[in-house]
């Protein structure tokens, strides 16, 4: 019976094995995956999206540059200064372009500096084992017990608040995190029978970190630098806001905070200017909540996790 | 030896070598000054004599070594040497010693931090309890959506919100929790209430998704399906099944808040002009108070590392399969 109503609508398993198999392209893949992805993954990634427009082309957007410097300070909001103008007289809304420029920015090359500095030494620790992995892995283990904000404020205090200091300093202590986890996904390819293959060939540390290791391991460190992202994008706003990072005239969201607080006092008279110094805040936050919810995302995408736990 | 008193003894030792270790670090971030320091101290007039003189306070004239036993041994009496602040260029030295900065200010801190603790933790454990009893329901998803926002805003966000709020819209509390020595604890109280309701929110999101973590990775357990199978209703299983075992990821959970606690204190001191010793840490860091900076972070790496080893200790005691072995 089952023969018949298969040979009556056509369908042979012959020629379905026989088919060839359509691989689709990678752009497709993206765009089904996309299509299945969940609101908050959306919102994250549209707000992203605006946040790197308005940092890429922040000369464009912004009414007037960066420390122009106005006669009225803390002018209310409308007018000729959308947000208002600050304690001496800066535009509010230029500023917070510019400093979405300067506080991303200065975060994503910290980012990037603290995976290439942890990424390579976790592999080579995962790789090379033995007492170079225990070096190492204990040096991290006694950075990692002193909290962070507490070891960049001491740094930046023997350093100077510079960029270049901010930079390095931040990124050498977010490394740890990421040496952390590098080495132990790593760990777990580092013992595959291709890797042995490819050691026996003869490859290099380079060919077997690059070629071997590190495409097995790229999800969980694109995820991971999604969160380390938005913990130095925190850290630098704290720091900021503490008066020890980006110093001005650069203009970036935790300083602002900290320069119109005052604001918040008038709340009973002028709603509007009590809102200036929450502004930056906020900026900050919708950026982290942000990010966070892509990473939830492609965590769920690449690990099949599950949100019980 | 007893398996669970050697693996505390070792965890212990690790801890105090740890201790040592972070000392020596935070201890030879003074070699990393650039050389002219003296004269940035002290000024541009400073004479040679001075500037040697600082030197050799400084103790740069005597080996590493020498200097940071010195200095431990002095440290672990509480004798931090003296603040740079004050000193002036004739040579005059009108600067404090840093115990005598730190210490009201230690006080100011962890009154602060004890005051959160007792709010924050019985409540983390009630929200984290309950939503891991009614889970999946209206209830546990609105806490869950509230805490992870919370977690992701920086904690002056939730600091100036709460101002805007409770101090400036509604006037409830002072924004300011200038307390000094002479403060009566009523009105004490009443000025530190914004900044450990901070605290508070930040903390309680923290801890109560781990207390929620910890009790639904029990329930998957074979013993609570067992007793699902044998008919205890929900509350049963997770107060009378669930929980005696939970005590110790709890505890954990716990007093890896309370670290992360000392951290946040900075931030939010900060906002609230509170003196404590946060704020000392900030002022000194802008200032480049070498000593004063020291000494905060020696007090604040130490509090951090002997709570993650309660925290650690506390879960190696309370885990069956060390106090029973085969």
């Amino acid at each position: 019976m089952n023969n018949s109503e298969e040979a009556s609508s056509g369908y042979s398993a012959a020629a379905e094995v026989g088919l060839k198999r359509k691989r689709r392209t990678r752009f497709e893949r993206m765009r089904i995956g996309l299509g299945k992805a969940p609101l908050s993954a959306w919102f994250g990634m549209i707000v992203v999206s605006a946040y790197v427009i308005v940092a890429l082309f922040a000369p464009l957007f912004a009414p007037f540059g960066e420390a122009d410097i106005f006669p009225t300070p803390y002018a209310p909001w409308g007018g000729e200064h959308f947000f208002g103008t600050d304690q001496i007289g800066r535009d509010i809304l230029t500023r917070m372009i510019y400093g979405a420029r300067n506080t991303m920015g200065i975060a994503l090359v910290t980012t990037f500096l603290s995976f290439l500095i942890g990424g390579t030494l976790g592999l080579v620790a995962a790789i090379s084992r033995g007492w170079v992995d225990q070096l190492l892995s204990r040096f991290v283990d006694v950075l990692m017990a002193i909290p962070s904000l507490i070891f960049a404020l001491m740094l930046l205090s023997i350093f100077g608040s510079t960029i270049s200091s901010l930079i390095i300093i931040i990124a050498v202590l977010d490394s740890t995190r990421v040496f952390r986890l590098t080495r132990s996904v790593a760990v777990n390819v580092v013992v595959m029978d291709y890797v042995e293959a490819a050691r026996l060939r003869g490859e290099k540390l380079g060919w077997i970190m690059r070629r071997e290791i590190l495409p097995n391991i790229m999800p969980p460190l694109i995820a991971e630098f999604g969160l380390r992202f938005s913990f130095v994008f925190l850290t630098i706003a704290a720091l900021s806001f503490l008066g020890v990072g980006i110093q001005p005239p650069t203009a970036d969201w935790g300083s602002m905070v900290r320069e119109n607080a005052s604001l918040i006092q008038f709340a009973k008279y002028d709603m509007k200017a009590a809102m200036t110094p929450l502004l930056p805040a906020a900026a900050i936050a919708l950026l982290t909540v942000a990010v966070n919810f892509i990473v939830d995302w492609f965590l769920h995408q690449t690990s099949g996790l599950r949100d019980d736990g | 030896m007893h398996p669970v008193l050697s693996t505390v003894l070792k965890r212990v030792g690790l801890g105090i070598v740890t201790l040592v270790i972070v000392s020596a670090i935070i201890f030879s971030s003074v070699s990393l000054l650039p050389g002219d320091f003296g004269e940035s101290v002290l000024g541009q007039a400073a004479t040679e004599d001075t500037v040697a003189a600082f030197r050799k306070e400084l103790g740069l004239d005597e080996p590493a070594i020498t200097r940071y036993f010195n200095w431990l041994g002095a440290a672990v009496k509480g004798d931090f040497g003296t603040s740079f602040s004050g000193r002036s260029a004739s040579g005059v030295d009108r600067s404090r010693s840093v115990a005598s900065l730190v210490g009201p200010r230690l006080y100011n801190t962890l009154f602060l931090a004890g005051v959160t603790a007792i709010v924050a933790v019985p409540l983390a454990l009630i929200l984290g309890l309950t939503a891991a009893l009614y889970r999946n329901s209206f209830y546990d998803r609105s806490i869950n959506a509230v805490t992870l926002t919370t977690i992701a805003t920086p904690e002056f966000f939730v600091a100036y919100i709460l101002i805007l709020l409770l101090s400036s819209l509604w006037p409830v509390f002072p924004s300011l929790a200038n307390i000094s020595e002479a403060t009566p604890l009523l009105e004490r109280l009443n000025k530190i209430a914004l900044p450990a309701l901070t605290l508070t929110l930040v903390i309680v999101a923290h801890m109560m998704r781990m207390t929620r973590a910890a009790i639904i990775n029990l329930l998957s357990s074979p013993y609570i399906e067992m007793a699902q199978l044998k008919g205890a209703t929900r509350s049963e299983i997770i107060l009378k099944h669930a929980l005696p075992n939970a005590w110790a990821p709890i505890a954990t959970v716990v007093a890896f808040n309370l670290a992360f606690l000392v951290v946040g204190v900075v931030v939010v001191e900060v906002v609230f002009v509170y003196p404590g010793i946060g704020q000392l840490m900030v002022d000194a860091v802008t200032t480049r108070d070498i000593p004063v900076v020291q000494a905060c972070a020696l007090i604040f790496a130490a509090t951090y590392i002997v709570l993650n080893l309660i925290a650690d200790v506390i879960g190696i005691v309370s885990n069956p399969r060390l106090l029973h072995p085969r």
